[in-house]
């Protein structure tokens, strides 16, 4: 803008620079662009609606008794029945069910997330004898055919004794490296200053310290990622929690045990809904807050 | 991901990397050493263990296993009920993936170019909110929302008139596995719409300006500009998309466990019922056999893994272009 005006300090130049040429042509376009905005918006919402139904139906079923819910397309109710969230608490375990979800999806993240991060941190920024092993092991993780793993893997949660306690689901949710997550953060660290290290060490930082209070703390975006496809895969996992708590109903997550007491409670609706808010509204809420993180995560798959 | 103002150009992040000294050597392999523990224990030993499980017979956990060489695959091949769910699981593949990646691909199209901003973003989150649902409880609260008897759905279709009788999504046995394909594509719709929403965005909106300035009209733009860039993307969505259609198991047992007659049973649910719920087969837990048809199908499955990779290569290629 400077330039334009020192190169042209008359004043009929610029109007002619700002003369409308291409105006009639734009504003047209944008009249249209705004007609398919407001034609589009109307043919999605009601998609939309449909689409959010079944979340709709069960928080709002969760709030009825169930002779209010049966054959009733009404949301809304007169009274509020939180009588389903007592019962579900108390007689269908979930608050039990609950509390383990989040120890396991909590420790399972700081599992998960540490071992990938020191990992991540020393293949993205050191060489040293036997780097390329790791990587062929990596590439292994990916391209070695499954079978099928719940098997071996209750067989070995139950060898080391841990088929009573919350920890072998904890550890078997963490499993093994997450080859994307490793890989993010390989090649965060490997873009961020060495210089950083040099100055740390003539402050007297070991290779821990440099680690932990200089180069982790920079690598936010990354451990957001690790984060959250942790929490996602820990919290909604099925088949594997199902397994490993076959002969243990104390130990269930969430998300099995609302699948083991479909059969027992298939008649109180009223309750069956309170017990699926309680395992869906966490992940829900956290997802809305914090979409911005998450949208980002998933990208990461295509856009490589 | 985003680099931070501290950050060096990317070209010479591999000048960067440290030559490890000899005190730090001992850290290197003790950060190493947790997450290749983890990786024995959880990927290596299950694989390898599933491989020899499944020439063994074993029925159950407390059971000694007897080796039996390749005669589970060689029942496999003659079994019935595993091909059965095979073809259903190919259903998931052949049918559900390109119904997903099209639909899809419409509206990240209609989110990304003509509705934007705020209302975008919007959209966007209500069609991803199914993702985030943990399959098996959205499978039974379906369940719920389906039934033929006090199902709001039931409700509204007699109330409204279209339908004389009930329909049984769920237990007809020529419904159930329509259905089942349906909700699945409902539930993991949103993550394909947010894979087709990156890759839109990798489209250089030069490009557009450019078209513009030449007269391209908006449908010219998107046959001659955007569908193009977008094909190695699609080669990724589809092999995405397809390796979650074959992995429905926690929504298809919560919905209808593989029933009526057996007619939503897709290969893990099959599997699963071989090792875990024999009864209604009338028999003992059979995990050498299940294991042998779960490494029989890990091996179908590591043809799509391939093809990822080869797929990748191709996205890595076609950004080198739009870079230079």
């Amino acid at each position: 803008m400077s330039l334009t005006t020192t190169a042209m300090p008359d004043a009929g130049a610029a109007t002619i620079e700002e003369a409308p040429q291409p105006p009639p042509r734009r504003r047209r376009r944008k009249r249209s662009e705004r007609l398919a905005l407001i034609v589009g918006a109307f043919i999605l919402l009601p998609i939309a609606l449909v689409w959010v139904y079944p979340f709709i139906w069960v928080f709002s079923s969760s709030l009825k008794s169930n002779a209010e819910i049966f054959g009733s397309l009404n949301p809304f109710t007169s009274t509020l029945h939180l009588d389903n969230y007592v019962r579900a608490w108390r007689e269908a375990d979930m608050g039990r069910y609950l509390l383990n979800t989040i120890f396991v999806t909590g420790m399972s993240i700081v599992i998960s997330v540490t071992v990938n991060a020191l990992l991540g941190y020393v293949l993205g920024r050191y060489t040293f004898p036997g780097k390329k092993v790791i990587y062929a092991l990596l590439a292994l993780v990916v391209f070695l055919p499954q079978g099928y793993t719940v098997i071996p893997i209750f067989d070995l949660i139950d060898s080391l004794g841990l088929s009573g306690s919350l920890w072998g689901i904890t550890l078997a949710e963490a499993g093994g490296v997450s080859v994307i997550v490793v890989l993010l953060f390989a090649g965060y660290f490997a873009q961020l200053p060495k210089e950083l290290e040099e100055a740390a060490t003539m402050d007297g930082a070991g290779f821990l310290r440099i680690f932990a209070q200089v180069y982790l703390p920079l690598a936010k975006p990354v451990l957001a990622t690790a984060v959250i496809l942790q929490f996602m895969h820990a919290w909604n996992d099925f088949l594997l929690p199902l397994v490993l708590t076959l002969s243990q109903p104390d130990l269930r997550t969430l998300a099995v045990g609302i699948y083991s007491l479909q059969n027992q409670y298939f008649s109180d609706w009223g309750m069956m809904s309170a017990a699926s808010t309680i395992a869906l509204l966490p992940i829900i809420i956290v997802f809305i807050i914090l979409q911005k993180y998450f949208i980002e995560s998933f990208s990461g798959a295509v856009k490589g | 991901m985003t680099s931070t103002a501290l950050s060096p150009p990317r070209r010479r992040a591999p000048a960067r990397r440290v030559r490890a000294r000899r005190g730090d050597l001992f850290w290197i392999y003790l950060f190493i050493i947790p997450g290749m523990v983890l990786t024995a224990m959880f990927v290596f030993y299950p694989m390898g263990a599933s491989w020899y499980f499944s020439l063994t017979q074993w029925n159950g956990f407390s059971d000694a296993k007897s080796f039996v060489g390749l005669s589970n695959y060689r029942e496999l091949l003659g079994d019935g009920m595993f091909w059965g769910s095979f073809g259903r699981s190919m259903v998931f593949v052949l049918i559900g993936v390109p119904l997903r990646v099209a639909l899809a691909l419409i509206l990240a199209i209609v989110l990304n170019n003509i509705i934007r901003g705020r209302l975008s973003t919007f959209f966007r989150t209500v069609f991803f909110l199914p993702v985030m649902a943990a399959a098996s409880v959205i499978g039974v609260v379906l369940t719920f929302v389906l039934s033929p008897s006090n199902g709001p759905i039931a409700f509204f279709l007699e109330t409204t008139g279209l339908t004389d009788a009930p329909v049984e999504f769920l237990s007809d046995p020529h419904l159930a596995l329509w259905s089942a394909l349906l909700l699945h594509t409902w539930k993991n719709f949103g993550m394909t719409l947010i894979y087709w929403l990156a890759a839109l965005q990798t489209v250089p909106s030069e490009y557009y300006e450019a078209a513009e300035v030449d007269g391209a009209g908006a449908v010219q733009q998107l046959i001659k500009i955007t569908l193009p860039i977008l094909i190695p993307f699609a080669v990724i969505i589809v092999i995405l998309t397809a390796n979650e259609n074959l992995h429905a198991f926690a929504l298809i047992q919560a919905l209808t466990g593989g029933g009526p007659y057996y007619s939503s049973e897709v290969v893990e649910v099959y599997i699963f019922r071989t090792a875990f719920a024999p009864d209604a087969a009338g028999g003992v837990p059979r995990l050498g056999y299940a294991s042998a048809a779960g490494c029989f199908f890990g091996l179908a499955t590591l043809l799509i893994a391939l093809l990822q990779a080869w797929a990748l290569k191709l996205v890595a290629d076609q950004r080198a272009r739009l870079d230079r």
